[in-house]
C-alpha cells in the first residue's frame, strides 16, 4: 500500500506512512527529505508556510521590522513575533467556560491576526464626500462606508469582517490592502458612491476630487458670523457665510442685532432655523462651504424692495474663507459682483487663518479576542481583568492605545504613533498588528502566564535580523510607572 | 509502551493534558478537590492504554462500515462503530470518523464513574465530551475556522447547555482541519447526545457541504497525502477558491438539508455550518433550546 517515497513513523503504534513534506496523524513527526523528523514548533510554522497558510506574510513582515523599540539602554520588545506556539493542538472550535475560566482552545496563537478590525478615518473637510452610509470603494470594491460626521470632519469607517471575509475574494483583498496601506502610513485612493474621490493618508491633508484640502472650517456659518461680526460692523451692510450645515446671515443673526446692524431685506432660500441661521441652503457638495454651490447668488431670493436699497454692500464667504464674493445692489436691487474692498480682505483672510490645517487621521481599531489572549496566558479572562484593573498595559508597537470599556479588549490606536511598517497581513485576509501586554512578572504568573517561556531581554538583543527603532517622543514609555505617566 | 503517553497538568493547575500519538486531550473536572484528583488519576490511568487498544484493530477501524460487517471488539472501538453505523447504509464511512469523539467519551465516562463531579469536559482535539450534573450548565463559545483562531472574528456566538438538554457531545469537522474532508465546509459543528455521535455526524454533514464539479475546488486522493488514510482513493478537498454568495448558499443548503435529516432520528441536536464566513444553523436560530445568542457571556472574550 505505501508509496515508495513514504516513510514509516514508529514513534507510536499508529505507524503512520508519511509522504515527503507531510506530517503524520499527530503533526508531531514529519518526513523531511526522506528523514523522519520530530517537528518543533518552528517547523510546524514552516509547514503552515508551505500550505500557503496564514503565517506567510507574517514571517516576511518580520524581516521588515521585528519590533524592538530602543531608548538609551532600555529596550521594550513589542509582541511582534512573540506569538506563542503553545499548546500545539488543533484548536478546539468550542471554548468551555467554567468557574475558574480556563479556556480550552488554541494552537499557534499568531500574535495579532485581526480579521475583525478596521480603521476609522477622520478627514478634516467640510466638503461633502458622500452621504452617510454610502459605500466607500477601493479599486471598485466596497471596503467601508461613510459614517457619522464629526465637527468639521467627515468620517469613514473602513474594513471590518464583512468586507474582509464576508464578501468576494476581491472585496476582501481590496479591503485588506486599503487597511494595510492606511495603517502603515501610506496613501489610499478611495471612491465614495455618489460622492467624491478622496486620497487619504495618515497625517497628510486629504485630496478631494484631485484638490488638496488645506483647511478645516473655523466654525459653521452661524458661528463664523458670531466670531467676525465685530470686524464686519460698519464695513459692510450684510454678510452671508455659506455652509453645508448652517448658513449664517449677519443682519438677521443675533450677533448682528446686538451690534445694531439694520435689516437689509435679504431673502435666503433654505429653511430658517432661528433668526439669521439657515439649514440646507443647498445640496452638499465640494464647492462653496461644503455645498454644491458654485454661484452663491443661487441661494438668494430677490431682496425685499421695501427694505433693501441701491448700493447695499453684501459679502458672501464660505466657512473656510476659500470662496468669497462681494456685491453691491444696482438700482433694480440686483446684486452685481465687484472687487472685494481692501477693508474686507482682512476679515476674509482671518477666516482662512483661523482654520486649522486639514488632515486625514487614521485610528486602527480591533479586538484582542480569546485566542490572542490565550497566547499571553492560560487564563485569558484574567488578562482582560488585569487590563481593566490597569495592572496590565496594552500597547501597539509601543504606542499607547485606548481600550474600549465593556467586554474583551477592544482597542483603538493612532497609527501615526506606531513604528513604520508595523502592520502586516495574512491571506485570510486579515490584518496583523502588534499588540503588547506589559505587566509585572509576578502579576503575569498570577494570571496564569507562561512563565517558563519568559526570556530575558538580553537574550534577544544580539539576535540577527532584529530591527531597532527609536521610541517616539510623544508616546509614554511602556514600562514607565503609571503614576509618573499621568503627571507628564 | 506506557512511557510514551504524556500526562501533565497545564500551568493553570486545573486542566490535564493527555497526549499519546495523535491523541491530544485537554480535560477539566469541576467538583470537590478530592473528587477532581480522583477523576484526574482515573482519566490518566484509562488514557495510557487507549491508543494501544485502538491500534490493535486499526485495519478494521479504517475499513468501510457495512451493515452486517465485522464489528470491532475494543470498548472505544465499539463506541466508534456504534456512532457511525447509522450512516453506513447511505454513506461511505469508517469507524475512524468517530475516533476523537469516542476517545473523549471514554475518558469522560471513566472519570464520572469514580468521581462525583458537578461538571467536566474532555476535549480531544476539538471533539468534546461533556458531563453536566443536574442543575449545572456550560456556556460554550463557538469560533469560526478551527485551524485559524482569529480574534474578535472568531466568536460566532455562544450557547448555554444545561443538564436538561440532551447534548453531551460537540464536534467539528471541515476541510481545513487535521483530518480530511470530502466537502468544502470550513467548519461544521455538531451538538449531539454523545461526542462520538457528534464526531460522526460532523464528518457526514461537512462532506455534504459541497458543490460537485465546481472549478474553484481542488481535490486530491487522500492516499496521495497520507498513504494509510482510511479514505483511500477518495478525493479530499485541498483548496476552495472564492465562491459567489449564491454558490455558498447552494453548498450550505446541501449541508443543512443533510443536517436536518439527522435531527428527527435523534442523531444530532443542532448543527452550525460555516462556509467562507457564512453561517447556517440547523435547526434555525429560533429554536429555543439551541439559540445562538451573541448576548451570552462567553469566555472566548471575557
Ligand atoms: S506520526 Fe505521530 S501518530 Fe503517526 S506514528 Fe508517528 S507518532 Fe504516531
Amino acid at each position: 500500500m505505501p508509496d515508495h517515497d513514504a516513510i514509516r513513523c514508529d514513534a507510536c503504534p499508529v505507524l503512520c506512512y508519511i509522504k515527503p513534506g507531510r506530517t503524520g496523524a499527530c503533526d508531531r513527526y514529519g518526513n523531511q527529505d526522506g528523514q523522519l523528523v520530530r517537528l518543533d514548533p518552528h517547523v510546524v510554522l514552516d509547514r503552515a508556510v508551505s500550505r500557503g497558510d496564514s503565517v506567510v506574510p507574517f514571517l516576511e513582515r518580520n524581516r521588515d521590522w521585528d519590533g524592538n523599540i530602543v531608548s538609551g539602554p532600555a529596550t521594550f520588545v513589542t509582541a511582534i513575533g512573540a506569538g506563542t506556539t503553545y499548546p500545539d493542538y488543533k484548536p478546539a472550535p468550542f471554548i468551555i467556560s467554567s468557574e475558574v475560566a480556563g479556556v480550552d482552545m488554541v494552537t499557534v496563537v499568531t500574535e495579532g491576526i485581526f480579521s475583525y478590525c478596521g480603521v476609522k478615518v477622520k478627514i478634516d473637510t467640510d466638503r461633502h464626500l458622500g452621504l452617510e452610509r454610502n459605500l466607500v470603494r477601493a479599486k471598485g470594491e466596497p471596503v467601508g462606508h461613510v459614517t457619522t460626521s464629526e465637527y468639521g470632519s467627515q468620517m469613514l469607517s473602513l474594513g471590518g469582517v464583512r468586507h474582509l471575509t464576508g464578501g468576494t475574494r476581491d472585496e476582501g483583498n481590496a479591503t485588506c490592502e486599503t487597511l494595510l496601506n492606511l495603517c502603515n502610513g501610506k496613501a489610499a485612493e478611495l471612491t465614495i458612491d455618489e460622492g467624491a474621490d478622496v486620497v487619504v493618508q495618515a497625517g497628510k491633508p486629504p485630496v478631494v476630487n484631485g484638490v488638496v484640502e488645506e483647511r478645516m472650517r473655523v466654525g459653521c456659518g452661524s458661528a463664523t458670523i458670531g466670531m467676525f461680526a465685530k470686524q464686519w460692523h460698519e464695513k459692510i451692510d450684510d454678510v452671508v457665510v455659506v455652509d453645508d450645515h448652517i448658513t449664517g446671515v449677519l443682519s438677521e443673526h443675533q450677533a448682528g442685532k446686538m451690534l445694531g446692524i439694520p435689516e437689509t431685506g435679504i431673502k435666503m432660500k433654505g429653511r430658517r432655523s432661528t433668526p439669521g441661521r439657515y439649514f440646507r441652503v443647498a445640496e452638499p457638495g465640494t464647492a462653496w462651504g461644503g455645498t454644491k454651490i458654485t454661484d452663491p447668488l443661487s441661494i438668494l431670493a430677490p431682496f425685499n424692495p421695501k427694505i433693501a436699497w441701491p448700493g447695499l454692500r453684501l459679502l458672501m464667504v464660505s466657512t473656510t474663507g476659500e470662496h468669497h464674493a462681494y456685491y453691491e445692489l444696482d438700482d433694480a436691487l440686483r446684486p452685481l459682483e465687484k472687487d472685494l474692498p481692501d477693508s474686507l480682505r482682512l476679515s476674509v483672510q482671518r477666516i482662512k487663518e483661523n482654520c486649522e490645517p486639514a488632515l486625514s487621521t487614521v485610528l486602527f481599531m480591533g479586538g484582542a479576542g480569546g485566542s490572542l489572549r490565550a497566547g499571553v496566558t492560560a487564563n485569558p479572562v484574567k488578562l482582560t481583568r488585569s487590563v481593566r484593573d490597569s495592572l496590565t498595559r496594552v500597547t501597539c508597537g509601543g504606542a499607547p492605545v485606548y481600550v474600549w470599556p465593556g467586554g474583551g479588549i477592544t482597542l483603538m490606536v493612532d497609527v501615526s504613533r506606531m513604528p513604520e511598517n508595523a502592520f502586516g497581513y495574512v491571506p485570510t485576509p486579515a490584518l496583523v498588528a502588534p499588540i503588547e501586554f506589559t505587566l509585572k512578572l509576578d502579576d503575569y504568573s498570577a494570571l496564569g502566564g507562561y512563565v517558563d517561556r519568559v526570556r530575558p531581554l538580553s537574550s534577544l538583543l544580539n539576535d540577527e535580523g532584529r530591527r531597532h527603532v527609536s521610541a517616539r517622543a510623544e508616546n509614554p514609555w511602556p514600562f514607565e510607572d503609571k503614576s509618573r505617566r499621568s503627571q507628564s | 509502551m506506557r512511557a510514551r503517553a504524556q500526562v501533565r497538568v497545564l500551568p493553570d493547575g486545573r486542566r490535564l493534558h493527555l497526549q499519546d500519538g495523535p491523541i491530544d486531550i485537554v480535560l477539566q473536572a469541576l467538583g470537590a478537590e478530592d473528587q477532581i484528583r480522583r477523576a484526574h488519576r482515573t482519566a490518566a490511568d484509562r488514557f495510557v492504554t487507549v491508543l494501544d487498544e485502538l491500534c490493535s484493530e486499526l485495519p478494521l477501524l479504517r475499513e468501510q462500515v457495512r451493515l452486517g460487517g465485522t464489528e470491532p471488539d475494543g470498548i472505544v472501538a465499539r463506541r466508534m462503530f456504534a456512532a457511525v453505523v447509522p450512516y453506513a447504509e447511505e454513506n461511505f464511512i469508517t469507524p475512524m470518523a468517530a475516533v476523537a469523539g469516542a476517545v473523549a467519551e471514554e475518558i469522560l465516562a471513566a472519570m464520572t464513574a469514580v468521581a462525583d463531579l458537578s461538571r467536566a469536559y474532555v476535549n480531544d482535539g476539538g471533539d468534546i465530551a461533556l458531563h453536566i450534573a443536574s442543575g449545572e450548565r456550560f456556556v460554550i463559545g463557538m469560533v469560526d475556522l478551527p485551524d485559524r483562531p482569529t480574534l474578535l472574528g472568531s466568536l460566532l456566538g455562544s450557547m448555554t447547555l444545561d443538564s436538561n438538554q440532551p447534548v453531551r457531545g460537540i464536534a467539528t469537522s471541515g476541510w481545513r482541519g487535521r483530518s480530511f474532508s470530502l466537502g468544502i465546509a470550513d467548519a461544521v459543528t455538531i451538538l449531539a447526545k454523545t461526542a462520538a455521535m457528534a464526531d460522526a455526524a460532523a464528518t457526514i454533514v461537512a462532506n455534504a457541504v459541497d458543490l460537485p464539479g465546481h472549478p474553484a475546488i481542488s481535490h486530491i486522493a487522500a492516499r496521495e497525502l497520507s498513504p494509510d488514510s482510511d479514505l483511500g482513493d477518495r478525493l479530499v478537498t485541498t483548496a476552495v477558491g472564492g465562491l459567489t454568495s449564491a454558490e455558498v448558499s447552494e453548498a450550505l443548503g446541501r449541508g443543512s438539508a443533510c443536517a436536518e435529516r439527522l435531527i428527527a432520528p435523534g442523531l444530532i441536536a443542532a448543527a452550525a455550518l460555516n462556509l467562507q464566513g457564512t453561517i447556517r444553523v440547523v435547526p434555525s436560530v429560533e429554536s429555543p433550546k439551541m439559540a445562538l445568542s451573541s448576548g451570552e457571556r462567553s469566555l472566548a472574550y471575557a
